[in-house]
């Protein structure tokens, strides 16, 4: 086995884009801001660099740690790194925060360029595709014409799987992984019930909290509770939760009783003094509306027929969310369109989750088929 | 025999037996391989006969495999049928000593000629004169090409030429053409099902 150890201390960068960005939506941003992190080194034929897509609450922080924050590790630091599957001393890593996001790229939180006042309840609702767009223009900037990978799990999946249609010659593989073509209308119900959440807390103020000097964070707790019961599995829940008790008896109130209780108020209390509302409701709809056969009358291989990048498909045994089947699709109209594709079914116990987590098999599968990237 | 001897005996074997079903695939095809293991054929045929291979495997280290081996390959259980693979989307469908690993060798046989316009298959003949001679001895056949003791055989049915002729008959499967080889690799005319340690056929829909 190779050493892995981290990149160490990282910092975040940041490009402003001074030409308008036309949006699906048909609405456009007169200019934007991208925050963005890089890890390892271009090398002189700018052949090695792998652009990593975050997923819904993911950022440009991929990997290491922030000189004055040692505790704020990257998010798939445990896979980015050297001697790591993602190696950066072969590949040059970008993490960018996506546009509409809340760690510092223009979004709902920023002000908006034409009024001097911040966007709040205004900011477009941006799509994958127009993420691509956006990402497409820091490839630009950093002066890379072709990336040897885009990669992301679940959300970043799907920017990967848009990334090798909407440019196709600008990605030699796209690896998708715990992702799915287009979301259910389970997937979209759950959304629903998360946006709700949001939009009917009274602090929510129609978007515009920041001006009240609120934010909806009985709404986001909520939001964030609801999406983390879908993104681990029944059996992980029982084995991690079971039916303990928090106070070793019944209590007979609305208090925590049983520990998975616990869980979720922590998480969904923890997520809602970091995440911003309005970025939340976006990106759910966002995912909602990805669905790439759309404009193909629901036939997926027509959909991926400009694609021509080779792909690396993973899907979790135990991920319910977008399950194995879903990427299954994914694979078969890949199949029809005659392109390189690799996929695994991998055994994990934890749900959607799992493409954040070290197993050792998928890091395996992850790191084989980076290796055989020629640079 | 010494541990390097018999591997490369086996290696070279493994060489012979490729070469056999590289003869039956026409450069260029698409070809998919059922049970492919770590990718190996497909690489020989990719090398040696230009084809766009994927593979199908269910073992996790077989599918790691061939991502190693840089090789297509799907992780998915044949026993469940082909599902997903579009009807003639294939030129060749190989399944490499592997049916005798499977439980529904008819849906896997039938779905073989449904992605594909020709199948490939080998098997390790069970009626072989060693295998049978061990029989009669009170054994569980070992050999070349069965290789297997019985309590830790990856194969699930036992068969022989005799019987799998008649089920692509009864299947409505055409033999196109058979090959049966000795524990050696030599061709062989004489008796196939008795003389015959490994056979391999070129299937097509009888139409």
């Amino acid at each position: 086995m190779p050493s892995e150890s981290s990149v160490g201390v990282v910092a975040p960068q940041r490009v402003h884009f001074s030409l308008p960005l036309a949006l699906k939506s048909g609405a456009r941003l007169p200019c934007f801001d991208l925050v963005y992190e890089t890890y390892g080194t271009l090398n002189a034929e700018r052949s090695n660099a792998v652009l990593v897509c975050h997923a819904l609450s993911g950022s440009h922080h991929v990997a290491g740690v922030y000189a004055d924050d040692a505790e704020n590790v990257g998010w798939w630091d445990n896979l980015v790194g050297p001697g790591k599957p993602l190696d950066t001393r072969k590949f040059f890593v970008v993490g960018v925060n996506n546009l509409g996001g809340c760690y510092g790229s223009t979004g709902p939180l920023s002000a908006n360029p034409e009024t001097g006042k911040r966007y709040g309840a205004d900011f477009p609702l941006v799509t994958v595709e127009d993420w691509v767009v956006a990402q497409a223009r820091l490839a630009d900037y950093l002066a890379i014409e072709t990336w040897a990978a885009v990669i992301g799990g679940s959300l970043g999946g799907m920017q990967a799987l848009a990334w090798s249609l909407q440019f196709p010659h600008r990605v030699r593989h796209a690896m998708v992984i715990a992702s799915a073509p287009k979301l259910s209308a389970q997937n979209i119900a759950f959304n629903e019930v998360a946006r709700q959440a949001i939009i009917s807390d009274p602090d929510f103020h129609g978007g515009n909290y920041a001006d009240h000097g609120v934010v909806p964070s009985r709404g986001l707790r909520l939001a964030r509770m609801v999406g983390h019961i879908t993104y681990l599995s029944d059996s992980q829940m029982a084995e991690k939760f079971g039916r303990q008790l928090r106070h070793g008896e019944h209590k007979f109130s609305y208090d925590v009783d049983f520990e998975i209780e616990s869980y979720l108020r922590y998480q969904g209390n923890k997520f809602a003094g970091y995440f911003d509302a309005n970025t939340y409701l976006m990106t759910t709809k966002a995912l909602d509306y990805f669905d790439p056969a759309f404009a193909c009358e629901g036939n997926l291989a027509a959909a991926l027929a400009p694609a021509k990048a080779s792909f690396f498909v993973a899907s979790f045994s135990t991920d319910w969310r977008f399950a194995p089947a879903r990427s299954r699709e994914i694979v078969f109209a890949l199949l029809h369109n005659r392109l390189h594709v690799v996929y695994a079914e991998i055994e994990c116990d934890a749900g959607h989750d799992s493409f954040l987590l070290d197993d050792a098999h998928y890091h395996a599968l992850v790191r084989a088929y980076l290796e055989n990237i020629a640079v | 025999m010494t541990e390097y001897e018999r591997k490369l005996k086996a290696e070279q074997r493994e060489r012979f037996d490729f070469a056999v079903i590289a003869n039956w695939i026409p450069p260029g095809e698409r070809v998919l391989d059922l049970g492919c293991g770590d990718g190996r054929l497909l690489r020989y045929l990719g090398e040696t006969r230009d084809v766009a291979g994927y593979g199908v495997e269910i073992d996790r280290e077989s599918v790691l495999g061939c991502i190693r081996n840089g090789v297509d390959v799907i992780q998915m259980d044949i026993e469940c049928g082909l599902s997903g693979f579009e009807d003639q989307s294939f030129d060749h469908v190989i399944i490499s000593q592997a049916l005798q690993t499977m439980r529904a060798t008819e849906r896997i046989l039938t779905e073989m000629l449904r992605v594909a316009a020709e199948a490939v298959v080998s098997f390790p003949n069970f009626a072989y004169s060693a295998n049978r001679q061990a029989i009669a001895e009170g054994h569980m056949p070992v050999s070349e090409d069965l290789p297997y003791d019985w309590f830790d055989t990856p194969n699930v049915r036992f068969f022989t030429i005799v019987d799998f002729e008649r089920l692509c008959h009864r299947l409505g499967i055409e033999i196109r053409e058979r090959l049966a080889l000795d524990e050696s690799g030599r061709t062989v005319s004489d008796d196939p099902n008795l003389n015959g340690s490994l056979a391999f056929y070129r299937l097509g829909r009888a139409s």
